[in-house]
C-alpha cells in the first residue's frame, strides 16, 4: 500500500458518497452541486492515476459545462427560488431497475476487460496530450472517427427537434 | 525542487494575487474617470486617491453580512469562494520567466481553461441561493453567456497550441514568434473577447445589467463576501489578461533581457490587456441578450473554426 493508493482510495470514497448525495437529495439544485463535488473527486483519481489531461478534460467539459448546463436548465424550467416541495418521482421501481441494469452491463463490462490490469504510476509515461493524441489518432482512430459521426448525428437531431418552420 | 522553494512560489502567487487586481481596480478607476473628463478618487492616502481600494475594503470588512431569510444559507455563503478560488489556482500554471511558474504543467492550457471554467458555478451558486428574482434572472444569464462563449475560447487557445504543436503554456511562450500576430491574429481576437464574455465585463454585463436586474447574481450579498465577488471580477481580468498574453503575445518574450526581466514583459503585456478591458468597457454600450447569443455563435464560433483551420493547413504544409 503506497501513498497514491491510500489517496486514490480516500478520492473514490469522496466520489462514490458525493454519487451518493446527488440521488438522494430533495433539491435538484443541490444535487446538480454534489454532482460537481463527485466529477471533481473522479478528476482526482485520475490524477493520481497520472492521467493528467483526461483529468483536466473531465474538468472542462463536465463541471464547466455538463453541470453548468444542468444548473441552467433547472433553474430555467422549474425557477425553484428558496426551498422548493422535495422532488419525488412515482416510477421508482422502473428508474430503479433501469439504474441497476445499467451499472450490472458497466460493472461487468469494466471487470471483463480489465480485470487483473495493474499500472505500475511509477514507471509509465504520464498520461499527458502526446500520449494521449497518439493512442487516439494512432490505435483508436475508428472508433474515434465513430463517436464524432455520432455525435455529429445528436447535434443535428437536437437542432431538428428544436427548430419549427411552421412560422 | 525542495519543500521550501514550493512554498515559496506559492506564497508568491498569493501575494500577486492579492496585490496585482488592486492594482487594475485602481488603473480602472483613474483610467475610466478620465476619459469621462472627471478626476475619480484624489483623497484617500493623498497622493492622486492611491488608497480609495485599501478604503473600500476596510468598508467591506466592517459592513455587517446579511443572509436573506429565505436563502440557501450554506450556498449562499460558499458561492463567493467558489466564484474567487479557480482565478487563485491559475495563477500556478502561468510562466512568469523562461521555464519558471510555480509549477510547470505539460498540460498547462488545458489546466487553465478547466480551472477557470469552475467559477462560473459560483455565480449560478449565487444567483440561485438568494431566493432573488434578479438574481436567478442574472444567473440564468450568466450561465447562457457562458456556454456560448466557452466554446470559443477554447478553439481559439487550441488554435495557439497546435501552432506551438505543445500544450504547456512555458512551450506555446517559447514557440513565439513576431509573425504570429498576423497568423494567429483572429484567435487573438477570439479568445479576448470571449475572455471578456466570461468574465461578464462591458460590453457584456447582461448578467450584472445594473439598469434592468439590479447587479444580477450579485445583489443580496453584502460586506465582506460582496467585496469577494468584487474582487474575483477583477482576479478574473488579470488572469485571462495574463494568460491572453501567454497565449498570443509571447508572454515573457521581450526585445531584450529575456531570462532577467521576463516577468516585467509579462507584467506590462497583462496590464497593457487590462487597459483595453477597462477601454472597452467606457466605449461600448451593452449587448442585448439576444445580440450576445447571436455575436457568440455566429460571429466568434466561425471565425474560430476558421483559424484552426488555417493553423492546422500551415501545420502541415510546413511539417
Amino acid at each position: 500500500m503506497t501513498g497514491a493508493d491510500v489517496v486514490f482510495g480516500l478520492l473514490g470514497i469522496v466520489c462514490l458518497a458525493a454519487a451518493l448525495l446527488v440521488v438522494t437529495a430533495r433539491n435538484v439544485i443541490h444535487a446538480a452541486l454534489w454532482l460537481v463535488v463527485c466529477f471533481g473527486a473522479l478528476a482526482g483519481c485520475y490524477l493520481v492515476l497520472t492521467a493528467e489531461f483526461v483529468a483536466w478534460v473531465q474538468v472542462l467539459i463536465y463541471i464547466g459545462a455538463v453541470v453548468v448546463l444542468m444548473l441552467f436548465g433547472a433553474m430555467l424550467t422549474r425557477a425553484p427560488i428558496g426551498r422548493q416541495q422535495p422532488l419525488d418521482s412515482t416510477n421508482r421501481p422502473v428508474a430503479a431497475l433501469a439504474g441497476l441494469a445499467t451499472a450490472g452491463i458497466l460493472v461487468t463490462l469494466v471487470v471483463a476487460s480489465f480485470k487483473g490490469a495493474y499500472v505500475d504510476i511509477h514507471h509509465t509515461e504520464v498520461g499527458d496530450g502526446r500520449v494521449l493524441g497518439t493512442a487516439v489518432f494512432r490505435y483508436f482512430v475508428l472508433a474515434f472517427e465513430v463517436a464524432s459521426v455520432l455525435l455529429l448525428a445528436a447535434l443535428v437531431g437536437a437542432i431538428v427537434l428544436t427548430r419549427s418552420d411552421r412560422d | 525542487m525542495t519543500a521550501l522553494e514550493v512554498i515559496g512560489k506559492l506564497l508568491g502567487c498569493l501575494v500577486v494575487f492579492l496585490t496585482v487586481p488592486l492594482l487594475v481596480g485602481q488603473l480602472e478607476h483613474k483610467v475610466m474617470a478620465h476619459m469621462q473628463s472627471r478626476l475619480g478618487p484624489m483623497y484617500a492616502g493623498g497622493f492622486h486617491g492611491w488608497a480609495q481600494l485599501v478604503a473600500d475594503g476596510v468598508k467591506f470588512v466592517q459592513k455587517e453580512s446579511v443572509v436573506p431569510a429565505r436563502a440557501d444559507r450554506r450556498v449562499f455563503e460558499l458561492a463567493p469562494l467558489v466564484a474567487l478560488l479557480p482565478y487563485l489556482f491559475v495563477l500556478i500554471a502561468i510562466p512568469v520567466a523562461p521555464g519558471h511558474s510555480a509549477h510547470d504543467l505539460s498540460v498547462g492550457v488545458f489546466f487553465a481553461l478547466a480551472v477557470v471554467s469552475v467559477g462560473v458555478i459560483g455565480v449560478l451558486m449565487a444567483g440561485w441561493a438568494s431566493a432573488n428574482k434578479y438574481s436567478l434572472l442574472g444567473g440564468l444569464r450568466a450561465g447562457a453567456q457562458l456556454m456560448a462563449y466557452e466554446l470559443p475560447l477554447v478553439l481559439a487557445a487550441a488554435s495557439v497550441a497546435m501552432a506551438a504543436g505543445t500544450l504547456s503554456l512555458d512551450g506555446i511562450a517559447h514557440a513565439w514568434h513576431w509573425w504570429w500576430l498576423p497568423y494567429q491574429g483572429v484567435g487573438l481576437f477570439v479568445f479576448f473577447v470571449a475572455a471578456l464574455a466570461e468574465l461578464r465585463r462591458p460590453p457584456f454585463d447582461m448578467p450584472l445589467a445594473d439598469s434592468e436586474i439590479v447587479f444580477g447574481p450579485f445583489t443580496e450579498y453584502t460586506g465582506l463576501r460582496f467585496g469577494l465577488f468584487i474582487l474575483a471580477e477583477y482576479a478574473g481580468i488579470v488572469v485571462f489578461s495574463a494568460l491572453t498574453a501567454v497565449l498570443f503575445l509571447g508572454g515573457w518574450k521581450g526585445p531584450f533581457l529575456e531570462t532577467g526581466l521576463g516577468w516585467l514583459w509579462l507584467l506590462i503585456k497583462t496590464f497593457l490587456l487590462s487597459f483595453v478591458v477597462i477601454w472597452l468597457r467606457v466605449s461600448y454600450p451593452r449587448l442585448r441578450e439576444d445580440q450576445l447569443q447571436k455575436f457568440a455563435w455566429a460571429g466568434l464560433v466561425p471565425l474560430a473554426l476558421a483559424q484552426v483551420a488555417l493553423t492546422g493547413v500551415v501545420r502541415v504544409a510546413t511539417a
